[in-house]
């Protein structure tokens, strides 16, 4: 067998990479209030429970409000920045996308406490929107990312083809370069949509009074007893997730191919 | 007619650019140069209680430091506490740190290496993306709920000590699993596994598999072809993926909480406090600045002691 060794490895580190989502499952359907082995046997009810508590809809109401309207801000900006990045050259321009990208690996905590001192500094009450301005931070180094592909890409005597036969620089961004990186963006869309949703952090310190439904997760760790609640919810967020970026990569791997670029695999 | 200058520089390649990066760049300097540089101002200055008095001091981080509370239409000094280096528990928790996040940086890329090469020389061509995708998806997943999951794991009733017991290797719980820094290493080295392995993965990609075949030509072993070759070439992957994983590793927040136990917490959980429970906004602000300061010192270190696999690399 081609790889040996390095394939049985490899087999290992998925297990330990899979190993907390697969006991999600097993105690989100167990019938015991106490999340240790061994088994009590199987039960829907913390589902059930789920819609008992509207603390949590409002937490997810939140959230969706928040995941959508920064995926679409981040994604618009990530064209930008992606656009520039690959069609142009200018002064600044590697200062500039190393600003852009620095959330990527700034640790959340200090854009957090940073973005927090700004809007006390301001006077801006913690909100929704508060939450939504650091979110579109975080996302837009990976919308960048992805779409950075989708227009590397490009072949740029199809635009100039477009200028000969007389199109503006809009219509020809519109019509021929917008529909060749459109899976691109839905693929930055989705990816986004799900680090959103997913974000505690920056929710935890800008949200203020309103909960998302990371902060509720986190503030109902505290209460064992609404644990197996908790692994339900989780085990519904885990194949959502899964559903989403499967769509991602069904989109970004179509785009790639669409624009006759080659696979380089991964989101990042 | 002569073209100025300024309509020149209109419709050039660099003003199209510019106005292209634009409303990124400046969402970028609003939202996130701006309150940095905020955050460093504010660690030179007083804490006024609700609100931040504009006098310099570096008493945040040395020396007793001051804070100031509005009484009767006065400021009137309220209380006394320790600037960063100056306080033990401040530099204690900004050194264990250093060290949780260094241990997470060379275990989860030791660990991460071998995937990446068996993806990258392995795996046929079509394949890759399928691994890649499969690596990547544990790290897309509620964040929150996999941390405390490790908790479920590595706790006293957890899987790992019921599954020993049960095989009888061990008789009592071990305790020592969880609520420790070695809690910590494993759930972060779990978080950012694909953080290291994608960018070894591309560097490796990128390497030209005719010089493998030159260095085994020539007589190399199998592992010295390795080591020569292969090694130096994905250098700059590897070098990546220690930043990428060891900067925000140090700031993390949400494992030391739940898995850290008290002598596994970190300087994000000293962070917090100062922000929220005590709104201290200047130490706070000074406590986030010197961890950035230690971190940016180590990553530079790191990279001048590697500039020689970075060198053909500058573009």
């Amino acid at each position: 067998m081609k790889g040996g060794w390095f394939r049985v490895y490899t087999l290992a580190y998925l297990v330990f990479l899979y190993a907390p989502i697969a006991l999600l499952p097993i105690f989100a359907f167990n019938n015991a209030t106490t999340v240790a082995f061994p088994l009590e046997g199987f039960t829907a009810k913390w589902f059930a429970k789920l819609w008992e508590e509207p603390e949590l809809h409002r937490a997810l109401r939140n959230s969706l409000i928040i995941a959508c309207s920064s995926s679409v801000l981040a994604t618009t900006l990530g064209i930008f920045a992606s656009r520039a990045s690959t069609r142009y050259r200018f002064p600044g321009k590697a200062g500039l996308m190393g600003m852009i990208m620095l959330p990527l690996v700034l640790p959340e905590i200090i854009l957090a406490v940073a973005l927090l001192a700004v809007m006390l500094g301001i006077g801006m009450p913690l909100s929704l929107f508060t939450v939504i301005l650091g979110h579109v931070l975080v996302c837009t180094p990976f919308s960048i990312a992805i779409l950075s592909a989708a227009f590397q890409s490009l072949d740029q005597s199809l635009e100039e083809a477009a200028y000969d036969l007389g199109e503006t620089p809009i219509s020809a961004f519109r019509l021929i370069i917008l529909p060749l990186v459109m899976p691109g963006i839905i693929s930055s869309l989705l990816i986004t949509f799900t680090i959103s949703l997913d974000e505690f952090i920056m929710a935890f310190f800008l949200a203020g009074n309103e909960n998302t439904l990371p902060v509720y997760i986190f503030g109902q760790f505290r209460f064992p007893q609404n644990v197996p609640v908790i692994l339900a919810l989780g085990t519904i967020l885990v194949c959502l997730s899964i559903a989403l970026l499967a769509t991602a990569e069904y989109f970004r791997r179509r785009g790639i191919a669409k624009t006759g670029g080659k696979d380089t695999g991964g989101f990042l | 007619m002569k073209p100025t200058a300024r309509g020149r520089f209109r419709g050039s390649e660099a003003a199209n650019g510019l106005a292209m990066i634009s409303p990124t760049a400046i969402y970028a300097l609003l939202l996130l140069a701006a309150p940095l540089a905020m955050i460093f101002a504010y660690s030179f200055m007083t804490d006024g209680y609700l609100q931040i008095i504009p006098r310099f001091q570096l008493c945040n981080y040395f020396g007793p430091c001051h804070s100031y509370k509005l009484v009767d239409g006065v400021m009137t000094e309220a209380q006394t506490y320790n600037g960063v280096w100056s306080d033990p528990l401040a530099k204690a928790l900004m050194l264990r740190s250093l060290i949780i996040s260094l241990v997470v940086t060379a275990t989860t890329v030791l660990l991460a290496f071998p995937v990446a090469y068996f993806v990258s020389f392995h795996v046929s061509p079509s394949k890759k993306s399928l691994w890649l995708f499969l690596i990547t998806i544990p790290f897309w997943t509620s964040y929150l709920i996999r941390v405390f999951l490790w908790k479920v794991i590595l706790g006293t009733g957890g899987v790992i000590n019921t599954g020993l017991m049960e095989l009888g290797i061990i008789q009592e719980p071990i305790s020592w699993l969880l609520y420790n820094a070695n809690s910590v290493v494993i759930t972060l080295a779990h978080a950012y596994a694909p953080f290291a392995i994608l960018p070894i993965f591309v560097a490796l990609e990128k390497i030209d598999r005719s010089l493998l075949e030159a260095g085994r030509d020539l007589g190399e072993s199998p592992f010295m072809t390795f080591v020569r070759v292969t090694l130096p070439l994905a250098m700059p992957g590897v070098i990546s993926s220690v930043l990428i994983v060891f900067i925000p590793t140090i700031g993390d927040y949400v494992t030391p909480l739940l898995v850290g136990g008290p002598e596994g917490r970190m300087v994000a959980n000293l962070i917090e406090l100062s922000y929220k429970k005590l709104d201290n906004y200047p130490l706070g602000s000074a406590i986030a600045i010197s961890s950035m300061g230690i971190v940016v010192a180590v990553s530079l270190l790191f990279l001048f002691l590697n500039r020689r696999f970075l060198k053909g690399n500058k573009a």
